[in-house]
């Protein structure tokens, strides 16, 4: 699975030679700043490249299926951001947990989901991750720590701290990264949560996306103050270019190994989204589209990846070869899970209660009462 | 024997023609205080995973001493006293369930838990069902629920409604000190979020226990409901406090020739549909009586359902005994007539009877 070939990759980075590079030296708050002199190589480079490339494809095609009204209801995309996840993963094992919002359909595929199953769950299929009753924002991956895809603004952020206390009270050497955005930073519940992680020592690293607006809100309007890795007041924080995923990487490893010695630190992601909040959201009614297209000519996650393989030796065809395969992949999945099947109706009635107790549930008319099965095969 | 031993033991139908000597060996009281403190230590001790948290759980000893002596047993990792953060505290224990704890999270009253009811609902209530059955949340909310004595609006009401409508929560309402300990042990072996609403005035009220129900794996089935009191003329169906009120009121009753079968829901999700219909079948009149508000309350349940699944064997129409449709006032003669009082069932049933 993907995430699993990118710990390999990063395994045998020792195989080519060392690439230093420096990125945007880190703003800190109640820390000193790591080191903002990266190391790295082509091998880590390429997959940096290809994962990203990968999610920029994958919600781009959902772009496209949303518009051709195979997905209905909520789409928020997460293209722009890529290189966000993309440093988290790099720099956390399966064995971390990560929680994050409704912007989730990246985090499937990097914690080891398929593209398939993530385009089946965003139509409606029987295939999808969350065999149809989930929906885009509501993707899962218990065995490899991913708990969701939470539609309830701010919601993940307690949430996510209660996971880190489940590590530490286990006592097994794991965090958990909990990623929100500028929107949910304001939330009163993200305070109550970071004033338990600080009095109990959580090993809970908090990453707020910032990607400046929530949904059509610029964070100058919703924030008195947007510097929102100092909102942790006691809680130490940095701030990181949320479009440079060698700054985010390091950044990240930096984090873990702070809250797991010494308890909860805030990180600002600072990154752009270039769709609109969600797929009702044209985007442009409070952005312009110079700071839109500046940001994809000067920042472009991908394309900053590109151009470090490019001056290190890689050769411009080898990438626009890993273009079409990832491409090819996406339309190929995008095709396999249009073939899916709906749901059947019996799935309505299973997995309400892990012990359903022979209880049964009425259903819309007044002689129908189903016990709902707990069968996550979904066999019967 | 105890006066007060033989009053309860005469309540609860103990008494046989050999006199009460022959049960004081076997029956022993306990309030519902130390019914639940029971019961939690036991779990406690049972399961490393589990663990407490809540407002003044831990070194004040529980608000209204549930949690008593806990923290000096177990420490302060499975005891934890929070901030007074509902939001945040049971998003944190929602999420240490969600990864394999098992959390059982105090509110020291209802009322305050409408600060953390999104994450009750939406976040411990609905992810097994959206996550495909992968991620169940194995957690006990629990804290006293519904009217106290001269707490006014804001520290009074009934949740019971609310809660029990929604799919993928258990809903408990225990009444006595039987049902503490073992619905009580029952929620937090279940791996489903559980509701557990208590009663504050029930709390220093004791009640006889037997050995068995004194035994360390006793639980109760949840989703059964139990007859107190069986009856053929009327069913009086209740949970919490008002069960108590209901027997009450069956005795007077029974003096002037009624006979009431009184039932004791336990559980308001799943709710026993099956004893209130035998019992009905038996009785062909029923009686719901509640401390909640009116609408949509659980007798507005209950009412639909017998319509639904037993109108042919109803003498009469479903009543509602219920809390009256007022912000708890603070006057005690007020509050008193904002609840239901025992006078108030006897007139119910004998409109019907």
């Amino acid at each position: 699975m993907l995430g699993l070939s990118m710990a390999r990759l990063f395994a045998s980075a020792a195989a080519s030679p060392t690439i230093k590079v420096e990125v945007l030296p880190y703003k800190v708050h109640r820390i000193e700043a790591p080191s903002n002199v990266v190391e790295t190589n082509v091998e880590e480079l390429m997959g940096f490249y290809k994962l990203m490339y990968k999610m920029r494809r994958m919600e781009i095609a959902a772009d496209m299926m949303y518009k051709a009204k195979f997905i209905r209801g909520f789409c928020h995309l997460y293209d722009g951001q890529e290189a966000v996840l993309t440093g988290i993963e790099a720099a956390i094992t399966l064995k971390d947990s990560i929680i994050t919002s409704y912007r989730d359909h990246c985090q499937h595929v990097s914690r080891g989901g398929s593209i398939v199953s993530l385009m089946a769950e965003l139509m409606g299929k029987q295939e999808g991750a969350t065999k149809g009753l989930g929906g885009s924002m509501h993707i899962y991956n218990r065995k490899n720590n991913f708990y969701g895809g939470n539609g309830i603004v701010g919601a993940q952020i307690p949430l996510g701290a209660g996971i880190a206390l489940a590590h530490k009270y286990k006592g097994e050497p794991n965090v958990c990264i909990t990623m929100y955005g500028d929107g949910a930073a304001n939330q009163g519940q993200k305070y109550e949560a970071l004033n338990m992680a600080g009095l109990w020592n959580l090993p809970a690293i908090f990453v707020c996306e910032n990607n400046h607006y929530g949904m059509g809100t610029a964070e100058w309007r919703a924030a008195k103050s947007p510097n929102f890795y100092t909102r942790g007041d006691y809680i130490p924080g940095i701030k990181v270019d949320g479009m440079d995923v060698l700054a985010v990487k390091n950044a990240v490893a930096f984090a873990k190994a702070h809250a797991l010695a010494n308890g909860p630190i805030v990180m600002e992601m600072d990154t752009y989204r270039y769709h609109g909040h969600s797929m009702s959201d044209p985007g442009s009614t409070y952005r312009t589209r110079d700071e839109i297209n500046a940001m994809r000519t000067e920042r472009d996650p991908i394309e900053r990846v590109k151009k470090l393989l490019l001056t290190n030796g890689v050769d411009a065809a080898d990438l626009k070869k890993i273009d079409k395969e990832v491409k090819k992949e996406v339309d190929d999945a995008v095709e396999q899970a249009k073939l899916g099947k709906i749901p059947p109706l019996a799935w309505l009635w299973r997995n309400m209660y892990m012990a359903p107790l022979g209880a049964g549930m009425r259903g819309v008319l007044p002689d129908e009462y189903h016990v709902p099965a707990f069968d996550p095969s979904y066999k019967s | 024997m105890l006066p007060a031993l033989a009053r309860t033991a005469r309540h609860h139908g103990l008494f046989t023609k050999a006199g009460v000597r022959g049960f004081a060996s076997q029956v022993s009281e306990m309030t519902v205080r130390d019914a639940l403190n029971s019961a939690l230590d036991e779990e406690l001790a049972r399961d490393d995973k589990v663990y407490v948290l809540g407002e003044e759980v831990g070194e004040y000893q529980g608000a209204y001493k549930i949690t008593r002596g806990l923290l000096q047993k177990y420490g302060p990792d499975r005891v934890k006293d929070t901030p007074i953060t509902e939001a945040g505290f049971t998003g944190i224990a929602v999420g240490s369930a969600f990864a394999g704890l098992r959390p059982v999270c105090e509110f020291m009253t209802w009322n305050f838990a409408m600060q953390a009811i999104d994450q009750i609902i939406n976040s411990a209530a609905k992810t097994l069902y959206m996550s495909a059955g992968q991620i169940n949340c194995p957690i006990v909310f629990r804290g006293p629920n519904g009217a106290a004595a001269g707490v006014a609006a804001q520290h009074s009401q009934c949740f019971a409604a609310w809660y029990s409508s929604v799919p993928g929560l258990k809903v408990l309402a225990p009444y006595d000190s039987e049902d503490a300990r073992g619905l009580m042990k029952a929620a937090i072996r279940d791996p489903d979020p559980v509701v557990f609403l208590e009663n504050e005035i029930l709390y220093g009220q004791a009640f006889p226990v037997t050995p068995q129900v004194l035994d360390k794996d006793f639980v109760l089935p949840i989703g059964k409901a139990k007859v107190m009191r069986e009856g053929k003329h009327v069913t009086l169906v209740s949970f919490s406090k008002m069960v108590g009120y209901c027997l009450k009121a069956a005795e007077q009753l029974a003096k002037e020739g009624i006979d009431c079968e009184v039932i004791n829901l336990r559980s308001i999700k799943p709710l026993d549909r099956d004893t209130l219909l035998a019992s009905v079948k038996k009785t062909h009149k029923i009686i719901s009586v509640e401390e909640g508000w009116p609408q949509c309350g659980v007798g507005s349940e209950i009412s639909a359902i017998m319509m639904e699944l037993a109108f042919d064997e109803l003498d009469a129409p479903v009543l509602r005994v219920t809390g009256a449709e007022v912000p708890m006032p603070y006057a005690a003669n007020l509050e008193a007539a904002a609840l239901p009082q025992i006078d108030d069932i006897i007139k119910a049933v004998k409109s019907i009877a």
